[in-house]
């Protein structure tokens, strides 16, 4: 086994102004991926806070203005700085270009623009949190919005920036994916993670635009009194829910679809066969994407929508199942008489089926028009769109993490300790966030510091409360104890060699860490998911 | 959109067959580049679309919801200057038409004076908008929470008849400078643009074989164009 | 390390291929300008005429129009490979669909909205 070669791309060149000023898309996604984890620490933080406060009824440790700020900022820095980023931004950005055998991104300028302009969103987070804190929830909902005196103009404008950031990524991987692909790779030679953040970048460029009016909108409204969203005024409270709705709801395929390419890409290697279905795959992502657009309504179902308006979104929330229930299968069959290796990213990738299938179940529930009046706002919300977020992309993007580290890094992590995370981060998971599901369903209303006036009917709920908040002490350890297996193998970890799994894809033809200057694609390029050569893992 | 400002070692002794320096390494050809730099561009577009499109849905939700308000508010509107200005946009757009094709025929001096005749309609565009918002300001006519229409307040040939001004009638202010506003924004932002092309044209950058940028930055600014010409009859043209 | 790729799949490289594009001619452009402005008096004459609803979709038709010249001969997707033009026509729809399914709400409350504010 030899060491990671000694020129590579984190090697090479070297100094801080060349990782700063680079253009390799390679160190992008690394800086990326340091600073996402930094906002994901800082998210879980806020959670801990959180699950802390409701480890007992009444005040803990902290009271009713404070949780608003501690629930809001937690959303926001979740969904903004860390899920709807991550796995486009750190591993998209890594392989999108070595799965295509491209040189890098069409526009690597433009790349590095987004990394900075995540930054000064990160940058503009902080302000808000130094200066007023946010406690209006990261949904930001009129009149509430306009009328509070915290610092939402910091956030709006932070929130505003990073939807930049993530446009010109969405812009760059799409416009990569038409130009930059070698001869021989048709769309359907496409790898299926090309595919899912093909159909992100679809959500990006069409739902983002939209946000960033809203929050424009809603600066203006607070600085000039511009007055459409207040009813006093002549404006419209419910109109801000259906502009903030549009982008928000597509919002969260675009976190889900690049975890569902991950688990396209990880389950045919960890299953030693062709993935079942790849066109199926692939043209259900687009659906996803496409119908995602047209169910944002079933978050206003008691808003005042129109009862016309209910319904339809309603039937099609039903209808935005099916393409993903067509992936679960799919990935299912791929699985089926396969010879399945146990290694941590396939792991993960188990942990995500069993977890997003209930999480994508459970959004049935709350989809159906009359169960969502007494679901609405409780706490079954909560553990639904966990089970969605966590449950599915965040696992997702740990089987990711894990599947391409020996590749990014040139080094191995101890598989049993990285298995043991993720065992203990599966079973601390369903601990949080199943009883959640159990208190909703009776009645427990989110956003509350406080459920003391529930317990005279549920006085169950104080017992799931604290297994919920022990769950979540038990998740974070997992995730620290994840990391540290991970981040260890920088230093104690054995030499990668090009192909640790035996995978077929483009992205394994170049060494681990690749050189600075990516290879060129070969002259034929084969199905990425051909699995008849004999391509052994090499010291698993 | 466009990474192409560093000419690249390989390539630079081609330049004697009228080829360009600024090819970008990660790129096979100027096709290519030119291909991928246009589908940037109207992917852009497209966002900027969305954007406006929120704005557009606000407008027919209140214009459904209150269309007393419209048909009340909009004689405030100056029709002979907002005709004036589409007409001076839709000047502008050729001028942009004829610098891109100035460039693609190696004509640099040509595409210059177009650009800057380009710039020339863009800020009499903003100066007759100066001078409308300049008028709502004296007659109190704003958005909502400023709205404070002065007697006099007038628009020419009818009265401003305060006595049937429906409730909540500074609505119809309230998205007119929201959109006419935002518009003005990308009118700025897109002058912005075609100077940095002068610029560039003026430093001998463009030539038939790469002229991505002007192409690209006249794209944008037709779409500047194209909202306008929705902005005008929802606004302007009112029955 | 080489630092002098060969691209073992392309053509080699731009070297020995000219690229030409389209290029459209003055007189189309100019002709277009004359019918946008033609277009612009037309539409603002319009308003001289009482049509009653049908003004609005009138000078919403002209202004579709004007888009439609623009869109085709400045923009030049006339010449252009039709993708472009998808591009543009997936934004007007998914504009379009915002607009309606926003607009059902004000379908079904407009005669409450009505009543209150008549008063």
């Amino acid at each position: 086994m030899t060491e990671p070669s000694a020129i590579n791309y984190l090697t090479y060149p070297r100094g801080l102004r060349s990782w700063l000023l680079t253009l390799d898309h390679k160190r992008i996604g690394v800086m990326y991926l340091a600073s996402v984890a930094l906002a994901l620490v800082l998210g879980l933080i806020f959670a801990l806070l959180m699950r802390t406060e409701l480890i007992a009824p009444g005040r803990t440790i902290m009271g009713e203005d404070t949780y608003n700020r501690v629930f809001t900022v937690h959303g926001a820095v979740m969904i903004f700085l860390v899920v709807i980023p991550v796995i486009p931004a750190v591993l998209g950005n890594f392989c999108l270009p070595l799965m295509l055998g491209a040189k890098d991104v069409a526009f690597p300028r433009l790349n590095l623009a987004s990394l900075y302009l995540w930054w000064v969103g990160a940058l503009f987070f902080l302000i808000t949190l130094a200066f007023g804190g946010l406690d209006t929830g990261w949904t930001f909902y009129t009149p509430y919005s306009t009328t509070t005196n915290t610092n939402v103009l910091a956030a709006v404008t932070g929130v505003f920036i990073l939807g930049f950031s993530s446009i010109f990524t969405a812009l760059n991987f799409i416009v990569s994916i038409h130009t930059l692909r070698p001869p021989g790779m048709t769309w359907r030679r496409l790898p299926l993670f090309l595919w899912g953040l093909y159909a992100t970048g679809l959500i990006q460029v069409l739902a983002t635009p939209v946000l960033g009016v809203t929050l424009l909108l809603l600066a203006v409204e607070r600085i000039l009194g511009l007055g459409i969203f207040d009813s006093s005024l002549g404006g419209d409270p419910v109109l801000f829910q259906h502009f903030f709705w549009f982008y928000a709801h597509p919002a969260v395929y675009i976190v889900i679809l690049p975890g569902m390419g991950i688990i396209s890409e990880v389950i045919p290697v960890f299953s030693r066969k062709p993935i079942f279905g790849y066109r199926f795959i692939a043209y259900s992502s687009v659906a996803i994407a496409l119908i995602g657009f047209l169910v944002w309504g079933h978050h206003m179902f008691v808003a005042g929508q129109s009862v016309l308006a209910s319904t339809i979104f309603s039937a099609l929330t039903f209808a935005v199942a099916i393409p993903s229930a067509v992936k679960v299968f799919n990935w299912l069959a791929t699985m089926y008489k396969g010879s399945i290796e146990l290694a941590a990213p396939m792991v993960y990738a188990l942990v995500f089926l069993f977890l997003f299938g209930i999480g994508g179940l459970t959004g049935l529930f709350l989809g159906t028009l009359s169960v969502n009046v007494p679901l609405h706002n409780t706490h079954f919300v909560v553990a639904h769109f966990h089970y969605v977020i966590v449950g599915g992309a965040v696992m997702a993007m740990l089987a990711g993490l894990h599947y391409w580290w020996p590749k990014m890094f040139g080094r191995m992590y101890n598989q049993t300790w990285a298995r043991l995370s993720a065992l203990l981060i599966f079973v601390a998971f369903n601990m949080t966030f199943f009883p959640l599901f159990i208190m909703g369903g009776r009645g427990l209303v989110r956003r509350y510091y406080d459920y003391s006036v529930f317990l005279e009917t549920n006085p169950e709920f104080t017992f799931y409360n604290q297994l919920a908040s022990v769950g979540g002490y038990l998740l974070v350890a997992g995730f620290v104890s994840m990391a540290l297996c991970l981040i260890s193998s920088l230093w104690r970890g054995r030499p990668a060699p090009a192909n640790p799994w035996g995978a077929p894809g483009l992205e394994w033809q170049s060494s681990s860490p690749p050189p600075p200057e990516n290879p060129p694609p070969p002259v034929q390029v084969g199905d990425p998911y051909d699995f008849s050569e004999a391509l052994l893992p090499s010291g698993t | 959109m466009n990474d192409t400002e560093n000419p690249t070692e390989n390539h630079s002794a081609n330049s004697q067959h009228g080829h360009s320096p600024f090819l970008a390494h990660h790129f096979s050809s100027h096709r290519q580049q030119y291909e991928a730099g246009k589908l940037g561009m109207w992917i852009f577009l497209l966002t900027e679309i969305l954007l406006f499109g929120g704005l557009f849905c606000a407008y027919a939700v209140f214009r459904a919801n209150r269309p007393e308000i419209f048909l009340w508010a909009h004689r405030f509107l100056d029709k002979p200057l907002g005709a004036l200005n589409t007409a001076v946009l839709i000047t502008s757009s050729l001028t942009m038409a004829l610098a891109v094709r100035s460039a693609q025929l190696d004509r640099p001096r040509r595409s210059a004076f177009f650009l800057v005749l380009t710039l020339l309609c863009a800020t009499a565009f903003l100066g007759v908008k100066y001078v409308e918002y300049k008028h709502k300001w004296e007659d109190g006519l704003l958005w909502v929470r400023q709205f404070r229409p002065v007697e006099s307040a007038a628009v020419s040939g009818e009265a401003g008849a305060a006595d049937q001004r429906p409730r909540h009638a500074g609505i119809f202010f309230s998205i007119y400078f929201a959109m006419t506003g935002l518009h003005a924004i990308h009118v700025l932002a897109g002058m912005a643009a075609v100077g940095w092309v002068l610029v560039r044209t003026l430093r001998g950058h463009f030539n038939s074989q790469y002229f991505g940028p002007v192409d690209y930055v006249g794209l944008y600014w037709h779409l500047v164009d194209l909202i306008w010409i929705y902005l005008f009859p929802l606004f302007y043209l009112i029955h | 390390m080489a630092h002098h790729r060969q691209h073992s799949t392309q053509t080699t490289s731009n070297s020995h291929e000219q690229f030409s594009s389209h290029v459209v001619p003055a007189s189309v452009l100019v002709a277009v300008f004359a019918a946008l402005l033609v277009l612009t008096f037309l539409s603002w004459a319009a308003t001289w005429v009482d049509l009653g609803v049908w003004n609005l979709w009138l000078a919403m038709g002209i202004a579709t129009v004007k888009a439609a010249l623009v869109a085709l001969y400045f923009m030049h997707l006339r010449y252009d490979p039709s993708f472009y033009a998808l591009v543009l026509a997936v934004a007007l729809v998914f504009v379009l669909l915002f607009v309606c399914l926003a607009l059902l709400d004000a379908v079904e409350y407009y005669p409450d909205i009505h009543a209150m504010t008549q008063g």
